[in-house]
């Protein structure tokens, strides 16, 4: 039988505020245990609330970026269920009322088409702590520093059809909270993490097949696969004659494959009702009007604009503007250079590449965008070959410092005409043989004489202009 | 509305209270005469009825979004029940 | 006249004038406590050292003339309120071992005003009682009679003011909690407008409901101790950003032209006919005083103890599941596992009644019972509040009695909570609604005191305190003192 996977996303973003969404405490990562839990945090008797007005801004943000509707009124309810990292006994979060409702986004599938998720909607909620699990005496230790750091969790309708299209959107979702600067998105800190909702059903049924609950899974990669478990393990388990079971399952990442998460599973009434320390948050044309005025642009009008202003191609663009950063990055190469689609060039291969090798962030670039952009200007004006352009970029990664001065310092410089005719001359007399076979038809010498050409000009000629001067020299 | 035995043992367990097998009878016995009483509400129709969660109309005011609060962590554990390098302990967590 | 017969008015001056020392009338209110305390059981704990030190300083400010109208005047707080480095115990086992690690904002404005904190009063465990019975310290005992209940839940505020053992106390009221044991123990007890006062650092029963408020002898003190106590607070949502006038300001005016709304639901069956007959001649009083008498119907009050024993329970089952034996307070011993350490962490710590309410909330909101127990309730509320919004459309302040009945033996319904909720059928309302309420001494049946109840419009505590006031400027009930504390 042939399946379709029905896939859904719930995508829990950390908002970057400083400060927690219903207390004073400091949101920093990466602090002593407890210590940036605060009487409110802790659920101490008697302590109460205060909602945190940056985070409505940003779930405001969220809202208009994807054409939702942001509600004028919602409310925060309580999720009462008891687990050590949840100190209060209960999430304070939102359920009939969600401050963002029915949006939606484009994601690019691998085909060139597009397709649109659409974005049930998008509620605030308090983060909980954390728990240790390392030994004390056979006890697990609690921390509550991310206890009621801001969340917004954003929920998707079951739109997706394959792993690689929920790792689209998943991937289109962070782009875009980090171009709304609503979250560094850093998913090894968990400040995105998702749970993917997983069920099959025959090809052509209308009705969903019964899903299971994939929990916090924090890498695009580990999205991918543990999707991929699922869905295979769900029809083994249908071709099999079995039934899937409703359950919550936790993606082992280090197995590859997703288990059972018993201690979730009874008890799941968690007796929502509204937080009667909270009142409904109330949202005006004004504020939302406000916030209009400070959004960005967004990844799409990005990509549109790079293609018409730089006139890049579609897929360029598409690179460029996946990350708000590295588009910044390039738009400064190219205010340096003036050069659009050497600049792209150097940006997607050059610059990326050795990222990448690095596992670094364009945020850390050994290479400025301004320093990156003076070189391409230089090769611009030929006043360095490409390969002398290379041997600079290395440089300037290296912290050598800018193209004019590592240029000047290595006395770089193209050579000029004479000077390469009189080594291609030099070269065509010392090799008859292979200009005899060149003759005779055989093209792939040519690279030999170019090889040839460049170490006796110790790499000072331009590539271009000995191909073309050795045509001419060679010709019969 | 009458809860048994097995009613009162499943709220007790959703709210987490240890009962003694020997005061679950009472408990019946109360919690039944109390929801009994709450019935009452059934007598008047509230079809076309807001809910109301909040004595007065208002709105939640936002907070400026500042960091107000310092580390007291030593002053927030020092009656504590359990905790060891600045951490709560618990029995064992099992996933 | 002995000191402990002076209202915090006349106290207030003697300190001014410097006729007495703060230090000298904190010891006073301290040996008293210690000389009869026993027969009340009204504090969980007495701050001796702290509080003399506090009147030390208070001295101090009087000396440099900074002293305002409550500084080196002795008070004491209900266990409900949060007292940085002092026990808070809530009247119950699971916080028997916590010391609070930072002040309520009300403890915080009484610190901030120069008052004394003589120390922490007993009171129905998480506030949830109306005869002050189910506290882990053993039930508080009225001083008109030391077999009957003092009410509750803020049963200790108001014998302990009764006794003259404090000048005045604060107490908070979910349910008329302050208002029924003020009105069983003879005395003056506010309750303000929810959000009046912050709730901050005020151990939560029942979110929506729980206001705090003062028990005094007189309403021109409940006025003083208002003016300290009521504000908006940033740390608390619900608080409400609205100026305080100076409550004292308006006591004098007179009562001509007043409308008085009489609810006939308040005088009908339940009401114990001896207790009706102290209300009717406290309203014959207005009268003189130049009140016009409306009668009112409030028909939904009815259910307003069915629909409370929602709303409240649902709140605290939520709001008691921090107490889990993790952070802070009782903790079980030797838990077997995460379950264990839960269930008898609480199953130990909490008494039956908060158990019971607990259980019945945890019901309400379950899954299929939502909509039948809680989403119902919200509506009744709705239903209750719109009957006093129409009924002020016609009168200024309602009055009836505060409770059905006089103080009722000890024992005697603490096995039958139904009987024992109805104790509060005509304050319940009010909290539903969120409105203002009062209860003023207005004499005795069966040789136990009687309480008028005053309810005003929203943030009318002004004109409460007013009504208040001019019948104590011509009755003397509040002056009265039991026989054995004198």
């Amino acid at each position: 039988m042939e399946w379709e996977t029905v896939i859904g996303l719930e995508i829990h973003t950390q908002l970057a505020t400083k400060s927690k969404i219903f207390s004073g405490a400091s949101t920093a990562y990466g602090a002593e245990p407890n210590t940036q839990a605060c009487a409110v945090d802790l659920g101490l008797p008697g302590v109460l609330p205060v909602l945190n007005k940056q985070v409505v801004i940003m779930a405001i943000k969220f809202g208009l970026a994807i054409g939702a509707n942001v509600s004028r009124h919602s409310v925060f309810a309580r999720k009462n269920y008891f687990y050590p990292d949840l100190p209060k006994g209960y999430q304070i979060s939102q359920y009939e009322l969600p401050i963002v409702e029915t949006g939606k986004i484009d994601i690019e599938l691998e085909d060139g088409t597009s397709k649109t998720i659409g974005i049930t909607r998008a509620h605030l909620e308090e983060d909980a702590g954390k728990s240790l699990h390392e030994d004390y005496h056979g006890m697990t230790g609690i921390d509550l520093n991310r206890a009621g750091t801001p969340l917004l969790e954003i929920v998707s309708e079951p739109d997706m059809r394959s792993a690689k299209e929920a790792v689209a959107y998943m991937k289109k979702i962070h782009s875009l909270v980090r171009y709304l600067e609503i979250s560094d998105g850093n998913m090894q800190e968990g400040s995105f993490r998702c749970d993917a909702n997983v069920s099959v059903r025959p090809k052509g049924q209308k009705e969903f097949g019964t899903r299971t609950e994939l929990k916090n899974i924090n890498s695009f990669r580990f999205v991918e696969r543990a999707i991929n478990f699922e869905v295979e393990r769900q029809i083994d388990v249908l071709e099999g004659g079995g039934e899937i079971i409703q359950e919550t399952r936790l993606y082992d990442p280090d197995k590859n494959e997703t288990r059972s998460m018993r201690s979730k599973e009874e008890a799941m009434d968690y007796r929502y009702f509204p937080d009667p320390d909270l009142l409904p948050v109330a949202i005006n044309d004004e504020t939302i009007a406000s916030v209009e005025k400070t959004m960005p642009e967004l990844p799409s009008a990005k990509k549109a604009r790079f293609e018409k202003e730089f006139a890049l191609s579609d897929y360029d663009a598409s690179i460029l503007t996946g990350d708000k950063d590295l588009a910044d990055y390039f738009e400064t190469v190219v205010k340096t250079s003036a050069q659009a689609k050497l600049s792209a060039n150097w940006v997607i291969s050059e610059l990326s590449g050795r990222l990448n090798k690095e596992d670094r962030d364009i945020t850390d670039s050994p290479i400025s965008a301004q320093m990156l952009g003076g070189m391409i200007k230089r090769l611009a004006e030929n006043a360095i070959t490409s390969k002398m352009a290379k041997e600079v970029f290395n440089a300037m990664w290296d912290g050598e410092g800018d193209a004019d001065a590592i240029i000047e310092k290595r006395g770089l410089k193209p050579a000029d005409t004479g000077e390469v005719e009189k080594i291609i001359d030099e070269i065509i007399a010392n090799n008859p043989d292979q200009v005899e076979q060149f003759r005779a038809g055989k093209e792939k010498v040519l690279g030999f004489f170019v090889g040839q050409v460049m170490k006796a000009s110790k790499g000072k000629a331009d590539p271009g202009q000995v191909n073309q001067l050795l045509r001419n020299k060679l010709k019969p | 509305m009458s809860l048994e035995r097995d009613d009162v043992k499943k709220i007790a367990h959703l709210a987490r209270l240890a009962i003694d097998e020997a005061d679950i009878p009472g408990y019946a016995t109360n919690l039944t005469n109390i929801l009994n009483l709450v019935e009452q509400m059934s007598a008047v129709d509230t079809d076309q009825v807001t809910p109301m969660a909040h004595p007065l109309d208002a709105v939640q005011r936002l907070r400026p979004d500042e960091v107000t609060e310092t580390n007291q962590r030593d002053h927030f554990q020092q009656h504590a029940p359990k905790v060891e390098d600045g951490l709560y302990l618990v029995p064992k967590v099992i996933e | 006249m002995s000191l402990h017969n002076k209202t915090i008015r006349e106290l207030s001056e003697d300190l001014h004038n410097k006729s007495i020392s703060s230090v000298e009338l904190t010891q006073h209110y301290l040996d008293r406590i210690e000389k009869y305390d026993s027969q009340l059981n009204s504090f969980v704990t007495v701050t001796n050292d702290l509080a003399l030190e506090q009147a030390r300083q208070a001295d101090k400010l009087i000396a440099q003339g900074k002293a305002t109208a409550l500084t080196g005047i002795p008070i004491a707080q209900k266990d409900i309120f949060c007292t940085n480095g002092v026990k808070t115990t809530c009247g119950s086992k699971m916080l028997d071992n916590f010391i609070a690690p930072y002040d309520a904002t009300v403890v915080d404005k009484f610190n901030q005003a120069g008052a004394i904190m003589l120390g922490k009063l007993n009171m129905d465990e998480f506030a949830m009682g109306s005869s002050n019975e189910t506290s882990f310290y053993g039930p508080v005992n009225n001083p008109w009679n030391t077999d009957c209940v003092p009410g509750g839940s803020s049963g200790g505020s108001a014998a302990s003011v009764a006794a003259r053992l404090v000048p005045a106390s604060t107490g908070t009221d979910t349910g008329g909690s302050i208002r029924q044991p003020a009105s069983l123990c003879g005395i003056t007890g506010l309750k303000p407008t929810y959000g009046r006062v912050s709730r901050y650092g005020m151990i939560a029963f029942a979110s929506s409901l729980d206001q705090a408020g003062p028990l005094t002898q007189t309403a021109e003190d409940a006025a003083l101790l208002l003016n300290v106590m009521a504000g908006f607070d940033t740390k608390d949502s619900t608080s409400v950003e609205k100026d305080v006038p100076d409550y004292t300001a308006n006591l004098k005016q007179d009562l001509k032209g007043l409308k008085i709304g009489l609810p006939k639901e308040y005088f009908g069956e339940g009401l114990d006919s001896a207790v009706g007959d102290v209300i009717q001649q406290a309203i014959d009083t207005y009268k003189k005083l130049g009140a016009e008498i409306v009668d009112i119907e409030l028909p939904n009050s009815g259910l307003s103890v069915p629909a409370y024993y929602v709303v409240a329970p649902a709140e605290c089952s939520s709001n008691l599941s921090r107490f889990d034996g993790v952070r802070f307070g009782y903790r079980c011993d030797d838990p077997k596992d995460l379950e264990d350490l839960y269930k008898r962490s609480r199953g130990e710590g909490f008494g039956p009644e908060v158990k019971r309410r607990i259980m019945i909330g945890t019901y309400a909101l379950s899954a299929g019972y939502y909509d039948a127990y809680y989403l119902k309730a919200q509506k009744v509320r709705r239903l209750i509040s719109d009957d006093f919004k129409q009924a002020f459309e016609n009168v200024d302040v309602i009055m009836g009695p505060t409770s059905p009945s006089v103080a009722f033996k000890k024992g005697e319904r603490s096995d039958d909570p139904i009987t024992m909720y109805l104790s509060d059928i005509y304050t319940i309302a009010t909290n539903l609604a969120g409105l203002p309420g009062m209860s003023v001494p207005a004499g005795f049946a069966h040789d136990l005191p009687v309480g008028l109840q005053i309810i005003g419009n929203y943030f009318d505590e002004a004109r409460l305190l007013n009504v208040a006031h001019q019948y104590q400027l011509n009755t003397d009930w509040h002056t009265k003192l039991p026989d054995g504390f004198k």
